[in-house]
């Protein structure tokens, strides 16, 4: 039976299952089980839910060394941008260790975090920073945009025997939906055909899918029929399922909220051309982020955003309308 | 030759302990000596970048020779000599520095990235610092498992320096994690000189005054001497088993090779340059003061004059310790490379 929920909800059921799950599950981050009456330390107690100094390096160097060594951490780093400041444990210790090791060791860990925060939060807290991670052989990348998804996303995540980033979208945190009940595991690499269609193939993720979903609504009003693909997960990323609905609809549109060159949207348009080209009637389309940083002011952060009706011109340009 | 460390069971180290410690120092020496040659005797056989042990052994030995038989160690690039005391085979640890399928990792990591998580030893980072952290999250499996293990982190002076060292100690004290922080001050950081970067060298200062900082136990020894090492890291051993948290040793002694080897681009060969203190600062007289308090000759003479050690018994553990690394050498050289395509073998889990 689902439960109607929303998706900062569906992450919390998550991590609460998988910790009275496996009690090699830890959680810790800043500012995280301050008191003995949060319900996580209640429940899972002081040892295995802890609270951190603002030390990202540290935070995500010790869930590595944790991880090498039979834990399964989960850090709360709350914002991408703070992963920044430790990019080498993120990048080059994390998903490095095992291979360098021969497959001797395994690095099972979770850094969680919010991004793409299109409320205000100006240049340096908003941002869509997961490109450079897709590329880093030996780290997973979730990128879940509703919260059935949060849930078995957070739960693959956990029991994953590799490092993933799993990155939560701001904007979608209240939205509602509904989430199976008791285990719900959702497998990497597997997109979701979020709303089946013909005439045009639209992938999108995060954020982008509620925007993508409401063009399509508005499109089918004028009788266009798009569908709607979540790839869910970056790293792996479910190409197939991209190229088959190409195959079938003719017409690619990319939405990302990531700036043009550091988006999936550039990586997805790169494996069509090799993978899809002589089934496309138009060249794809890509609706990004504009190059700058995200500017504080309101009409100056949706100028350069993606939005709604960005996506609908693009579909409409893509079929020669 | 004795190679698992004989039990402690009295307060002072016995004969039997002592003899094992000089044989692992010797180990470590000759192994070091034999990687080094490799650059002479067949160039080109060891790629990338190498770094040496030499001097460190009395370090390294005093310190392991503490442990209990579920203890890690946790250092960093300069990583040979830990696993050598901890029964890694030194026939696989010479394949993996020359690339071969039978090394350790499989030729997958190098001399930098060892890694024998059977002989407790869970690997290493070749990012200067980036280890403190893992070292202290392999302490904070041990609390939250409640396993009994201390976890023995190794790193350089210039390490010390890293925001790894800084947040990790912190975390480690707030924790009270079960962990001793051993900060190898070999001198030069890379080819700095320690004063020329640290702030406590260049006030005359000890390194480990940056215990301060953290609130917890901070040490100075020498670490030319292995049982003065063992006695600071006992007691460190001991304050962290019990709950009561980490402390920071400086073991200060000498490296003798230079930071590695000649960073060259192929197809120009590449071998140990001379010592930084004779190549960058021309400090001769320094560099030969510290070849003559070199760990290995001081600690036979100790055991000599001890009675411990009689002539011939040194002489028969150098030969062995001799012929043990000339199979290893053996063994590497007649060891296949791996086939090409398992290079995307072990990315993920």
């Amino acid at each position: 039976m689902p439960s109607e929920m929303m998706y900062a909800q569906a992450m919390a059921t998550a991590i609460t299952e998988e910790m009275t799950r496996d009690s090699n599950v830890i959680f810790y981050g800043q500012n995280l089980g301050m008191t003995d009456r949060d319900p996580l330390v209640r429940k899972f107690g002081k040892s295995r839910v802890r609270i951190t100094p603002i030390s990202e390096t540290a935070e995500m160097g010790i869930a590595v060394g944790a991880a090498m060594t039979g834990l399964r951490p989960v850090v709360e780093l709350w914002m991408s941008e703070f992963m920044l400041v430790a990019m080498g444990q993120l990048l080059n210790e994390a998903p490095r260790l095992r291979y360098m090791s021969g497959g001797q060791i395994k690095v099972p860990l979770v850094f969680k975090a919010g991004y793409g925060f299109a409320a205000g939060w100006a240049g340096q807290h908003s941002n869509c920073i997961y490109h450079t991670m897709m590329g880093i052989p030996g780290l997973k990348v979730a990128l879940p945009s509703t919260p059935a998804d949060a849930k078995g996303l957070m739960a693959a995540s956990i029991r994953d025997d590799n490092p993933v980033m799993y990155l939560h979208h701001y904007m979608t945190m209240l939205g509602k939906g509904p989430v199976p009940d008791g285990d719900y595991v959702i497998p990497f690499g597997v997109a979701d055909v979020k709303r089946p269609g013909s005439d045009v193939t639209l992938v999108a993720t995060g954020w982008m899918v509620t925007k993508s979903l409401a063009a399509a609504e508005t499109l089918a009003k004028e009788g266009i029929s798009v569908e709607v693909i979540d790839p869910r997960t970056i790293a792996p990323l479910d190409v197939d399922t991209i190229v088959n609905s190409v195959k079938k609809t003719g017409r690619l549109v990319l939405v990302d909220q990531a700036p043009r060159h550091a988006s999936v949207a550039a990586i997805i348009a790169g494996e069509v051309a090799e993978r899809g080209f002589h089934h496309l009637k138009a060249p794809v389309k890509m609706v990004t982020a504009l190059d700058t940083s995200i500017p504080y002011s309101e009409p100056l952060e949706k100028y350069v955003l993606p939005s709604e009706e960005k996506i609908v011109w693009a579909v409409k340009s893509v079929l020669g309308k | 030759m004795p190679k698992k460390m004989p039990k402690n069971n009295k307060k002072a180290l016995g004969k039997e302990r002592l003899i094992w410690m000089y044989t692992q120092m010797l180990r470590i020496r000759e192994f070091e000596e034999r990687v080094k040659r490799t650059f002479v005797e067949h160039p080109g056989v060891i790629r990338g970048h190498t770094h040496l042990a030499d001097g460190a052994e009395a370090s390294i030995v005093g310190a392991l020779a503490t442990r209990n038989e579920n203890d890690l160690a946790m250092p960093s690039y300069r990583c040979h000599g830990y696993p050598i005391v901890l029964g890694t085979s030194v026939k696989k640890m010479m394949a993996e520095i020359y690339g071969r399928k039978d090394g350790l990792c499989q030729g997958f990591g190098g001399s930098m990235h060892l890694a024998d998580p059977a002989h407790h030893f869970p690997g290493t980072s070749g990012i200067i610092g980036q280890a403190i952290a893992h070292a202290t999250g392999a302490a904070l499996t041990a609390q939250v498992k409640k396993t009994g293990q201390v976890i023995y982190c190794f790193f350089g002076d210039g390490a010390s320096k890293q925001g790894a060292f800084y947040e990790s100690l912190n975390m480690a004290a707030v924790w009270k994690l079960p962990i001793v922080y051993i900060l190898e001050n070999n001198q030069y950081q890379v080819y700095t000189r320690v004063e020329l970067e640290d702030a406590n060298a260049a006030a005359g200062d000890p390194l480990s005054r940056k215990a301060q900082a953290f609130s917890i136990p901070g040490v100075t020894v020498d670490g030319t001497d292995p049982l003065r090492v063992y006695d600071a890291v006992e007691k460190a051993v001991k304050r962290a088993r019990a709950g009561l948290g980490p402390s920071l040793i400086e073991s200060k002694f000498y490296r003798f090779s230079a930071h590695g080897n000649a960073i060259t681009v192929p197809p120009v060969p590449t071998q140990f340059p001379e010592h930084e203190a004779i190549e960058t600062y021309g400090r001769k007289a320094e560099y030969a003061a510290a070849r003559a308090r070199d760990p290995i000759l001081l600690f036979r003479k100790k055991l000599k004059s001890k009675g411990v050690l009689s002539e011939p018994a040194a002489k028969q553990i150098e030969d062995s310790v001799r012929a043990e690394l000339e199979q290893a050498v053996q063994f590497a050289l007649a060891s296949p490379f791996p086939s090409p395509e398992e290079a995307t073998k072990y990315v993920y889990a």
